[in-house]
């Protein structure tokens, strides 16, 4: 039966937090309560990336976007919306929005969706809904249209490059491992996101688990393996579930396991759970962990392709590579290949989080600038703040300045200002943030995440953190600046893993564009960006202060004494520099510095 | 190899089913700890010496395994389970304050349980909510953009749960 209205309702993890379960069983309710079972189906979808202003639903077909929706709201929106067909105004993201669709809002307009194709549109939870929307056909155009090599010429032809932060040509790792002979191969999906920031492999295996289990098994007949893994963090329970879910109905449908569509090959594939080790990112370390041992990395070559899972030749990509396959296959290299920059084909998904209006999970063609991303986009920087710096590659990236907000992104672009591509994190920072703090943030990642098996690593790590810590306290010396670089040589040049060769960058990126800040925090003991406690005090403007005793009340360590109408006083010794009297102050008679 | 005839076994019956269907499979200890934790929320010291004995691998091996990841604890954690989320988005919006208010208004530092085990806080990496960024969870439900006065109500109101 067709449906005169379908009310897409996001069941991501942000969504969720934010009481979207409780929002879907109350329209499921309010529809049955009015009557209008029949007028509209509801439909739990993944993601919709505009986490910023969650719990999202969508109508259609008029794809109306409401935003920040309560389960209070379903009365509501059913009486009107779907009964009466009149959009629930005060509901619409933009009040000038009226009787315009989702894409025409600023957020989406300059966005295109490749991996998050079916994000936010389709139930992920039902496979029919997946292969309403072309899915599993390329599966049938690599089992009986194309040979092996074809598939791999067309990935070559399309230039799709490994989203997992370091760009190798995934056609490559494929051929390496087509061409070995093997009594067994084995084809890994990468999902263990550990860049604290980043969430986009999440949300595509919360939102479209399909996409990833058929590339797998395309990858699986192109070069000849018969099991794969999803290797996947166990703080991901959604997403775990949802994989779980999808993997049995494909088995059912016969789209995994013996005789798939009932030709002779046969593949299947299993979750194996990440136990929270960042270094489990780097692909050696991954097969260590899916072998059940500590996640530490050996030396490579051999690589992985060659010598892999029990040592057996392994195609290892990350979620949002494989999430493109299909669509490659299906719509063919050239279409694919036409999005994108010269050495960068296609789209990338990035977290945009930090101090942005709009935080969420973008998609944009590579070539885009980060001034489009954080303005047209991100809707500019919160609480009308100036903008400082973004930050890509999350512990292994850098630092993004103003002058270079107009670069076309892509990996090379990024790599020659310092930072790197990485899995997709981008935290945008304003002036309100120190960049020794934030360098000392991912190095305490680092040191906490280095599995401690070579010494640059472990003990470079370490030192380098110790130093920030000094210089964050007022206490560094400019000699401490030439052994951080030093430190940071020896770590790039003779760490084992990529953990460790790309663990200084923070600082390398930091040093180069923001010297100041550390001179600053040397020569003058001071923060600039008033981040970094120990060089910091809060003090009473003495001709400021009227007595109104705000501050006194909000200190949650009772260190702001004085009387009503009289001025008041901070007990530095007490003060733990919260700078929660700061923020209420209304007389500005509170100084920071 | 079982251990069904010990006295005071931990393992559930379930566990053992678990650890049955995963015998066969190579690498097969880490998702038998997760089960282990799953169950009791840590993984005890003679849960560690019954899977031992159940998969055939030296408890020096587990235990390699336990201490090397974030994700297994060796302790209990208190009742009522505080994560701090510390990705980088809510570090940069305040994430150490609402560690140092958790401090502050428990008495106990990250990863101790309060002296009733009451309570336990921990610091997080990224659980990927960064739109409602700083982030705490208790005992798994969300509390998104959370400030410190926030902070110390929530804290009270799972007081005595």
């Amino acid at each position: 039966m067709a449906y005169k209205n379908y009310i897409l309702v996001c069941a991501g993890t942000a969504c969720e937090s934010s009481k979207g379960i409780a929002l879907y069983k109350e329209l499921e309710k309010e529809l049955k309560a009015q009557g209008a079972e029949t007028e509209a189906q509801l439909v739990k979808t993944g993601c919709f990336g505009f986490c910023e202003q969650g719990p999202i639903v969508k109508i259609l077909p008029d794809e109306t976007f409401y935003v920040k929706v309560g389960p209070q709201h379903a009365k509501q929106i059913v009486a009107e919306h779907i009964i009466k067909g009149r959009q629930v105004e005060e509901l619409l993201y933009d009040k000038e929005q009226k009787g315009k669709s989702a894409n025409e809002i600023g957020f989406y307009q300059k966005q295109k969706r490749i991996v998050l194709r079916n994000c936010g549109v389709i139930n992920p939870e039902f496979i029919d809904e997946y292969i309403a929307r072309d899915g599993y056909a390329a599966l049938e155009k690599v089992m009986f249209e194309m040979t092996g090599d074809e598939v791999i010429e067309e990935l070559c032809n399309a230039g799709l490059r490994g989203r997992g932060g370091a760009g190798f040509p995934t056609s490559l790792k494929w051929k390496f491992t087509k061409n070995i002979k093997a009594d067994q191969k084995y084809i890994v999906c990468n999902a263990d996101e550990g860049d604290p920031g980043a969430y986009m492999d999440r949300s595509t295996c919360e939102g479209d688990p399909h996409s990833v289990l058929e590339a797998m098994t395309i990858a699986g007949k192109t070069v000849g393996a018969s099991q794969g893994y999803i290797y996947i963090r166990a703080e991901y329970p959604l997403a775990i579930e949802r994989l779980n879910n999808a993997i049995d109905q494909s088995r059912e449908y016969g789209l995994l396991g013996d005789n798939i569509l009932g030709s002779d090959f046969s593949f299947d594939i299993e979750l194996r759970l990440g136990a929270g080790a960042f270094v489990c990112g780097e692909e050696t370390a991954l097969i260590a962990s899916i072998e059940g041992k500590r996640g530490m990395p050996i030396p490579r070559p051999p690589f992985p392709a060659v010598k892999g899972l029990w040592g057996k030749p392994t195609v290892i990509n990350n979620v949002e590579t494989w999430a493109n396959i299909p669509m490659i296959i299906l719509k063919g290299s050239s279409w694919f290949n036409r999005i994108g920059t010269e050495s960068s084909k296609g789209t990338k998904v990035f977290a945009l989080t930090g101090k942005i209006n709009n935080s969420g999970l973008i998609e944009v063609p590579m070539g885009t600038t980060l001034r489009e991303i954080i303005y047209d986009i991100g809707g500019g920087i919160a609480n009308g703040k100036k903008f400082k710096a973004a930050q890509t590659g999350g512990p292994s990236g850098g630092v993004i300045t103003e002058e270079f907000l107009d670069i076309p992104i892509d990996y090379e672009s990024l790599q020659g200002i310092g930072s790197m591509m990485g899995s997709g994190g981008m935290i945008v920072m304003d002036e309100d943030d120190c960049m020794i703090d934030i360098t000392k943030f991912y190095l305490e990642f680092t040191v906490d995440e280095s599995c401690g098996k070579c010494a640059p690593c472990r003990i470079g790590g370490r030192t380098n953190y110790n130093i920030l810590d000094k210089i964050s306290k007022g206490q560094g010396t400019l000699e401490d600046l030439d052994q951080l670089k030093v430190l940071a040589q020896a770590m790039r040049k003779a760490s084992l893993c990529g953990l460790g060769q790309t663990a200084p960058n923070p600082i390398m990126s930091t040093l180069n564009y923001f010297e100041d800040e550390y001179l600053a925090h040397i020569n003058d003991k001071k923060c600039p960006a008033g981040k970094c406690k120990d060089l910091l005090s809060y003090t009473i403007i003495e001709d400021q202060c009227i007595g109104c005793t705000a501050c006194a009340r909000v200190c949650p360590v009772n260190c702001i004494s004085g009387k009503v109408k009289e001025v008041h006083l901070i007990d530095q010794d007490q003060c733990i520099k919260c700078g929660q009297c700061f923020d209420k102050c209304n007389f500005d008679a509170i100084l920071k510095g | 190899m079982t251990t069904t005839v010990e006295k005071k076994k931990i393992l559930t019956p379930e566990i053992d089913a678990f650890i049955e269907k995963w015998r066969e499979k190579p690498g097969n200890l880490i998702m038998v700890l997760h089960r282990v934790q799953e169950e009791f929320g840590y993984i005890p010291r003679e849960a560690a010496f019954e899977v031992s004995s159940a998969l055939d691998i030296p408890v020096a091996k587990i235990y390699g395994v336990i201490t090397f990841y974030h994700f297994f604890k060796l302790t209990k954690p208190g009742k009522t389970q505080i994560a701090v989320c510390m990705g980088t988005a809510c570090y940069l919006k305040g994430g150490q304050d609402l560690v140092d208010e958790c401090e502050r208004s428990l008495g106990v530092g990250l990863n101790t349980v309060t002296e009733d085990g009451e309570f336990s806080v921990e610091a997080v990496r990224c659980i990927g909510c960064c739109g409602l960024a700083p982030v705490v969870t208790v005992n798994g439900e969300v509390f998104g953009s959370v400030t410190t006065k926030q902070m110390s109500k929530i804290i009270d109101q799972f007081k005595g749960k």
